[in-house]
């Protein structure tokens, strides 16, 4: 890594090649490495060191961006003059107003440094925990277990300049029992050190044992348990089907017509918060404006969407820091999401279900419909049947093609022990207990 | 570069390495977007670096930087020998490598018209014009159109005496029209949905789409569907225009017959595969008669086309299905031994600081016999379903379900009402084994977005495909409030 003064050296001399009427520059630092094992040995181990700068040039209201990681004086003179002349070829963009101005930026404690030494080594003794345990049992496990160190910093002509280190650690193994029975377990930290092997193992391996051969349940509606994992990969379409201001203002989120509404139950809210140690602390966006917590769907009531500066712009809005890197087609997103604990306790999710599923996670889940928030995907890793209350035994996974915005309006029951997940983005959930959820095909094989 | 090459190889070697290789590796990318009549996104991006693979100790190592020079070749050596001790830690199986003879030589994808060369201007000015074609329609809410260009120069050397150089161009470009009503929003692209049609090619790839001539029939087919009919619910016969087949093709075909994902590598994050290796060699019924499936690294213009993968195997061409039943997999040098095979060169990485790890090459069903519209006047009653909007397979790759842009109603031999939110649903071996028809009128399809590995890549893959009919499929999924 870099040391601040030295990454803030080095946009300054790229601001400096620039004759834009605004200009840009965004460094990331990158030293990622990641241990990934399958049929309990170690197949793939890697590691990636790369530092690159971005450049979005403004002229007028036309703008250019380009990239490299070639960081000599001739390449980062290109890298300016790609961006102009990207920029200078194009018409003009009347609704661009202007990059953010500086503003104060609150640090945030997003860096380990426990995280940050972790060598290949401490992560493959990490694994070796977990395999061991699985080979005990005469179990296959797979997974990965991965640190990364990143280095971010965003400056711009307007005086902004913004800089942190953060580091992510992030764990899951598949323990097979068979070829129908498998466990599950997750963990996402700033802080590696942290992780307790000895209990991933435990909470993988006995779910592992307990979903063998499992029978099949037709498919259907049911009342359903849905743990943290299956509930923070659902929040994570919710969030790409329209918790983003240019989905709001191009008439296609969920969200649109509904604000001030409820929309789902009143136990539910989900909120973005960069801010919250429970998750992965940022302390400014992509654009070098600080990030604000932001109540999206509070006690059920839709309330508000992220902003970006190109958004808040258009709308008269307040930037609400939640920019992505440019060029960025996609708007505004919520990249630190959390759902509101509850107050039930595990035993108490599965209380008064006559007959329910429990689904531990989704598999390679996509959205079949934004505005009706339709999503499909499979239940895997441990579904069981439940009845009166207890989960009696482990059924086929199924498919499902359901409305989120309809089992967010049918939870019963919210956890009030949350766990940080991670899939394309990280998200703070909840597990919880929900009056809807349909179940639409089994594997018939 | 071949000094940095010689040089990381060399000090793998003398640090203990039994096998090592290195790929240098500069990927530049071209991605212009433009919405509603403006530029969204217009970008330019170089990035380079090179890595270093190991095999000590019987365990993989493997490091990168995107630094490019002497030192940081000796000490990114060193880095990845040291990893490969730590993999040994936890015991398993050493790696062995099918036999390979030193390769030597240069590729560099055929091309009309280098895309870099072309100015930007003329790019913009040919998305600008289909975004008005669309435009011009009313009740088009969202007009999108996207082109990127890709050109990768990559060196691998290894230990064993290889030296290939090549420089792989891609071109790709589409269109989408997106109308908005009351609780309802329906899309129509062209060529392909998901951003672009792409392949192995240069500017006139693009050109060859002829963009503006097909924005006014798109943007009016997107309005229209909002009004259209929902699409029925129940067990029928449907026909899937060809990149509809492409996508089947990719998620149902290509992924499970990678032998990495069969052997277990990829059970952690995505899952295995039905297509076990017992299945091999023994008449597996994987479709019908009709279907014949080969992997083809050497189609023209494919995304998926190369002169050799990245462990330096030449690109080849290896069936998979032959007249319904499975005969080949997807292999790597360090796989296809279990198998007592060796490997069809189907290894790459999606840049210098990833692993390379087995990816599709241009996976392509055979081309029949059938004219489309002999086919759908040869079809009673069904649906024509075009243009996917949606996939999700589960994690042995035979629960799937699509949704489609698009659907007609078949009738009586005539294509009927258009019907919108059309979806249908099936099981891997019995969806191709009910497959009874295949089209004539063959495209490489390409899939630039296909997701794989951790830390994730994304890679270029191809799929030849033509109209295809199915019998007794399940369309219609899911309660949709009508």
């Amino acid at each position: 890594m870099l040391e601040e003064h030295e990454v803030q050296v080095l946009v300054e001399k790229i601001l400096g090649f620039s004759r834009a009427t605004q200009t840009e520059v965004l460094f990331f630092g990158t030293d990622r490495s990641l241990t990934r094992f399958a049929n309990n040995y170690i197949h793939q181990h890697v590691a990636e060191t790369n530092r690159s700068v971005s450049v979005r040039a403004v002229l007028g209201n036309r703008i250019g961006v380009a990239s490299t990681n070639k960081l000599d004086d001739a390449s980062l003179r290109d890298v300016v003059n790609r961006a102009l002349t990207i920029a200078s070829v194009q018409p003009e963009n009347p609704e661009f107003k202007s990059l953010p101005g500086p503003q104060p930026i609150t640090p945030v404690q997003g860096y380990n440094e426990h995280t940050a030494a972790f060598g290949p080594e401490e992560r493959a003794q990490g694994v070796k925990v977990v395999v061991d345990r699985a080979r005990e049992k005469g179990y296959e496990s797979a997974g990965a277990f991965e640190t990364l160190v990143q280095q971010t910093a965003v400056a711009n002509s307007l005086g902004v300049f913004a800089h942190q280190r953060s580091t992510e650690a992030e764990f899951h193994a598949v323990v097979m029992a068979d070829a129908d029975g498998s466990g599950y377990v997750q963990r996402v930290s700033m802080d590696a050190s942290s992780f307790d092997f000895d209990a991933m193992a435990t909470e993988a391996v006995e779910k592992a044992q307990k979903s063998r051969n499992p029978s099949e349940l037709p498919v259907g509606e049911y009342r359903v348990v849905l743990d943290s994992y299956a509930v923070g990969e659902m929040l994570q379409y919710l969030a790409f089907m329209g918790l983003s201001a240019l989905a709001v203002q191009e008439e296609r989120s969920f969200m649109n017509g509904h604000f001030g509404e409820q929309i789902v139950s009143q136990d539910v809210s989900i909120y973005d918060d960069a801010f919250d140690p429970n998750g992965l602390p940022m302390a400014f966006d992509f654009e070098g404006v600080p990030k604000q917590r932001l109540a999206m769907i509070d006690r059920g009531v839709a309330r508000a969407v992220p902003y970006d500066s190109f958004t808040a712009n258009r709308e008269g809005k307040e930037n609400t820091g939640h920019a992505l890197p440019a060029p960025n087609t996609f708007g505004p997103y919520p990249v630190n999401l959390l759902m509101a604990a509850g107050d039930a306790s595990r035993e108490d999710l599965f209380q008064g279900i006559e007959r329910g599923v429990y689904v531990t996670r989704f598999h390679y889940c996509n959205m079949v419909h934004p505005v009706k928030t339709l999503f499909t995907g499979m239940t895997r890793d441990g579904t069981f049947l439940i009845e009166h209350g207890e989960l009696v035994r482990p059924v086929k996974n199924f498919r499902f093609t359901q409305s989120i915005l309809e089992t967010l309006g049918a939870v019963e029951a919210i956890s009030r022990h949350r766990v940080q997940v991670r899939d394309y983005t990280t998200v703070v959930a909840p597990a919880i207990r929900s009056g809807k959820f349909t179940f639409t095909g089994l594997t018939d094989h | 570069m071949q000094d940095l090459a010689n040089t990381a190889l060399n000090i793998a070697l003398q640090l203990g390495a039994s096998y090592a290789d290195v790929r240098v590796m500069e990927r530049t990318v071209e991605s212009i977007a433009v919405k509603n009549g403006r530029v969204d996104a217009l970008s330019s991006s170089v990035d380079s670096g090179f890595n270093v693979r190991v095999i000590v100790n019987g365990a993989w190592g493997f490091a990168s930087s995107a630094r490019l020079d002497l030192k940081e070749a000796q000490h990114i050596a060193a880095q990845a020998v040291s990893i490969a001790k730590a993999s040994a830690l936890v015991g398993g199986k050493p790696p062995r490598l099918s036999p390979l003879p030193p390769q030597r030589g240069t590729y560099v994808t055929p091309l009309k018209r280098d895309p870099f060369t072309v100015p930007l201007e003329e790019k913009v000015g040919l998305l600008l014009r289909a975004d008005e074609a669309m435009r011009s329609v009313k009740g088009v809410s969202i007009a999108t159109g996207n082109m990127e260009f890709g050109r990768e120069q990559k060196l691998f050397a290894s230990s064993e005496g290889s030296i290939v150089e090549q420089t792989l161009y891609d071109s790709g470009a589409a269109i989408t029209a997106e109308a908005v009503g009351e609780g309802e929003i329906q899309q129509r692209s062209y060529p392909n949905s998901f951003g672009r049609q792409a392949g192995t090619a240069g500017y006139e790839f693009v050109e060859a789409m002829n963009l503006p001539e097909h924005g006014q029939r798109i943007g009016e087919e997107a309005v229209k569907l909002l009004t259209a009919k929902q699409c029925p619910s129940g067990i029928m016969t449907i026909i899937l225009d060809g990149p509809q087949t492409a996508l089947q093709i990719h998620e149902s075909c290509g992924h499970p017959i990678e032998l990495d994902r069969v052997l277990g590598m990829e059970a952690g994050f995505v899952g295995k595969s039905f297509l076990t290796t017992d299945k091999l060699g023994t008449n597996f019924r994987y479709g019908s008669d009709a279907v014949n499936i080969v992997a083809d690294a050497t189609t023209p213009g494919g995304l998926g086309t190369f002169g050799w993968d990245d462990e330096g195997v030449p690109a080849q061409r290896t069936d998979i299905v032959k007249a319904g039943i499975f005969s080949g997999y997807l292999m790597s040098r360090d796989t296809a031994p279990d198998l007592g095979l060796v490997s069809n060169g189907c290894v790459r990485a999606d840049s210098w600081n990833r692993l390379p790890m087995i990816r599709m090459t241009n996976v392509s069903l055979v081309p029949g016999i059938w004219k489309l519209e002999d086919l759908i006047a040869d079809t009673a009653d069904g649906l024509y379903l075009c243009t996917n909007r949606s996939w999700s397979i589960d994690d042995r790759r035979l629960n799937f379900q699509f949704g489609t842009e698009i659907g007609w109603e078949i009738k009586n031999g005539k294509l009927g009402a258009m019907l919108k939110n059309c979806t249908y649903t099936g099981i891997t071996p019995q969806f191709w084994g009910s497959c009874d028809a295949v089209c004539d009128d063959w495209v490489v399809w390409g899939t630039p977005n296909c997701g794989k590995g951790e830390p994730m890549q994304v890679m270029r893959t191809g799929h030849g495909a033509a109209p295809a009919r199915f019998r007794n499929v399940q369309v219609g999924v899911g309660k949709w409030g009508e």
